[in-house]
């Protein structure tokens, strides 16, 4: 199932996640393995309950496999404390959410550059990486506005960004078209397009079709397993050889 | 981490500046508690030390005997127009004390005069003493023009007298009285010197108002002229009045033995006078009273403190919460975002100390004004010590810390997948 010719970014292996709901345990995610490629655009899709927020919770390193292990970059996060876990977040993952969460006390480029103030060593060229971003989603006339002034494209695109500053090995996006109208919702998945153009690595999480079918590669989840897997060369040329 | 702390810092500022009128609000609690220690330990200085010097005034190495009229059902029985009353501390005791007391470096008798002082059109109703020379070293009088009484002056009899400032700024307003002949009562007397004044013990109710003025002339002289008789004019009725001293002044070698002096005092005036016409004022003891009365107001005023700061510093801790609370889902997104959980703690501990210092700052600062407008407008004496403002605001600080710990644990152990799906 691996991607031959590159080393993958994100291995889960044999990873259970058991949630206690009153008296009942459910297991979100059952014995689940996969592995996702360098340069690889996912969709993960699945009806609600299916286990795919808790996928991309375990993805992201903030949620832990109550069995399993999982491996970012080639990292086992199994051994990791919180405090490294939140290190591996702030250096291998970007985060883009539904509804932006961006930090309100904060203007653009400070929102951008939040993911660098919590690393242990701090890139001496952050605000420099953060202008560059700016100006890349377009918004480099917009540097001092706080979120509020912005339209919720426009902050999307302030998330894309910040999910971008730290250099990810891999950007972890959940519905970050849910929100949006389908215009800008497009435009998004452009930008989206593009960076999986670059080679990034993108998991999406989407109950849409009309995103799912825009990813190169489909995962589907059911009650915390795989349903199917659709590998696809369509989308986004470039990125496979 | 350059410039990390300088960050957390001015987030903090920012995040409070979001709800300015709340952190307002929360800042009230420990600035009122900060000023309120600061205004309550100037007040509590500033009247002890009032009190304390005004008995140092009276010298604390002396003992202090005073007659006393008895009350009026002695005198019953003597005709309604005139009588004459009896009482009071005699040449007898005196003698006892400087013959037959150990320890008892001298002892200076004091005689009033009930007569009006006059210069000019301008009279006066001073306390008019007649006593010795030594009189001046024993209560501490200073003099700040001409000189006071001497031997030669008790020896000669002469008519001279020494005002106190008070005195003699009541009769000369311009001019000097050094020179000046004085009336007192019907006699002239040539004016030597003047002494500053000397604040007088409250207890000590001789009178209309709180006068210092005070005019002291040679006891021969006064006995020569005035016997121990003396007429006092009473609301129609003339009351004679006899007594022999009025205050004698025991000035005590060592302070040590003051205790004893004043004991051996007591016995033998309880053995003299019984009809109980005497008081013995030991400023010692009432220095040593009022330093222990000092102690306990400073405990109740330090418990009163640390009750108002507690208060405040449970509005900060209570907001805090509050404030958790509504940010959790920005406590969520920024640990996502690599935060760990120090920086979660130092954000919201920041908050607290910015909270409680600014409170604490405005607080020394509403602290230091209110003990000058109490000077100013209840005619109160207020000593700030320098210790007081620092320590309420090292207090403040503290306080925002402690109460800013709780809060800020919560918000750093919250489970990131929790705060982020909080609405």
């Amino acid at each position: 199932m691996t991607d031959s010719n590159s080393k993958p970014v994100a291995e889960l292996v044999g990873v259970v996640r058991e949630y206690r709901m009153g008296t009942n345990l459910v297991r979100a995610l059952d014995d689940f393995s996969f592995t996702f490629g360098r340069g690889e655009y996912w969709a993960v899709m699945g009806s609600s309950g299916s286990g795919k927020s808790t996928l991309l919770n375990v993805l992201g390193c903030i949620d832990r496999p109550s069995q399993g292990d999982y491996l970012i970059d080639g990292i086992s996060t199994k051994s990791l404390d919180d405090d490294q876990l939140s290190e591996v977040r702030g250096r291998k993952l970007g985060f883009v959410f539904q509804s932006y969460n961006l930090i309100p006390q904060l203007n653009v480029l400070e929102n951008i550059m939040v993911p660098l103030f919590y690393q242990d060593d701090p890139p001496a060229d952050g605000e420099e990486r953060a202008r560059k971003l700016a100006e890349r989603v377009g918004l480099s006339q917009r540097l001092d506005h706080k979120p509020t002034e912005l339209s919720g494209g426009q902050q999307q695109r302030v998330a894309i960004a910040r999910a971008l500053v730290n250099h990810p090995a891999l950007i972890l996006a959940d519905e970050a078209t849910g929100n949006l109208d389908s215009a800008t919702a497009l435009e998004i998945l452009a930008l989206f397009d593009e960076l999986h153009a670059e080679g990034r690595t993108i998991v999406l999480v989407t109950h849409e079709p009309d995103v799912g079918e825009r990813a190169q590669h489909v995962l589907r989840l059911k009650d915390g397993k795989i349903e199917s897997v659709r590998r696809g060369q369509n989308s986004a040329a470039g990125a496979r050889a | 981490m350059k410039g990390t702390f300088g960050r957390t810092v001015k987030l903090g500022i920012s995040s409070l500046l979001l709800h300015k009128l709340r952190s307002l609000l929360t800042t009230l609690g420990v600035l009122f508690g900060t000023s309120s220690v600061i205004a309550m330990l100037a007040i509590g200085e500033g009247a002890s030390e009032e009190a304390q010097e005004q008995i140092r005034q009276l010298g604390s190495n002396n003992v202090i005997l005073r007659s006393v009229k008895p009350r009026e059902d002695f005198a019953t029985g003597a005709s309604q127009s005139v009588r004459v009353l009896s009482y009071g501390l005699t040449e007898d005791d005196l003698g006892r004390i400087s013959d037959t007391f150990p320890g008892v470096a001298r002892v200076v008798p004091v005689r009033e005069i009930y007569e009006e002082v006059r210069y000019s059109d301008r009279a006066l109703n001073p306390r008019v003493m007649a006593t010795l020379p030594v009189y001046r070293e024993v209560t501490g009088r200073v003099v700040s023009e001409g000189r006071f009484l001497t031997d030669q002056d008790e020896l000669g009899v002469s008519n001279v007298c020494v005002l106190s400032y008070d005195a003699a700024r009541k009769l000369f307003p311009v001019s000097s009285p050094i020179g000046e002949q004085v009336k007192i009562g019907a006699d002239y007397y040539t004016c030597v010197g003047v002494t500053l004044d000397h604040v007088r013990q409250q207890a000590d109710s001789a009178g209309a108002g709180k006068s210092t003025a005070e005019v002291f002339i040679p006891l021969e002289t006064g006995r020569k002229w005035y016997g121990s008789m003396q007429v006092k004019l009473r609301a129609g009725s003339r009351e004679m009045e006899e007594v022999e001293l009025h205050e004698i002044v025991v000035e005590v070698e060592d302070p040590i033995n003051v205790e004893m002096v004043a004991n051996a005092c007591r016995e033998m005036l309880s053995r003299n006078h019984k009809q109980g016409d005497y008081e013995i004022v030991v400023p010692l003891e009432l220095l040593m009273r009022a330093e222990e009365t000092k102690r306990i107001f400073n405990i109740v005023l330090g418990s009163i403190a640390s009750i108002s700061l507690l208060v405040g510093g449970i509005g900060i801790m209570n907001v805090m919460l509050a404030t958790v609370t509504e940010r959790t889902r920005e406590i969520g997104i920024r640990r996502a975002l690599g935060a760990k959980r120090r920086h979660i703690v130092a954000q919201f501990l920041v908050e607290c100390v910015v909270l409680s210092v600014g409170g604490g700052l405005l607080g020394v600062a509403l602290g230091l004004a209110t003990p000058l407008v109490v000077e100013h407008y209840a005619e109160m004496r207020t000593i700030i010590t320098p210790t007081a403002p620092l320590l309420a605001f090292l207090i403040s600080s503290g306080v925002g810390v402690l109460f800013g710990i709780y809060p800020a644990w919560r918000a750093a152990t919250m489970d990131p997948v929790e705060a982020l799906r909080h609405e």
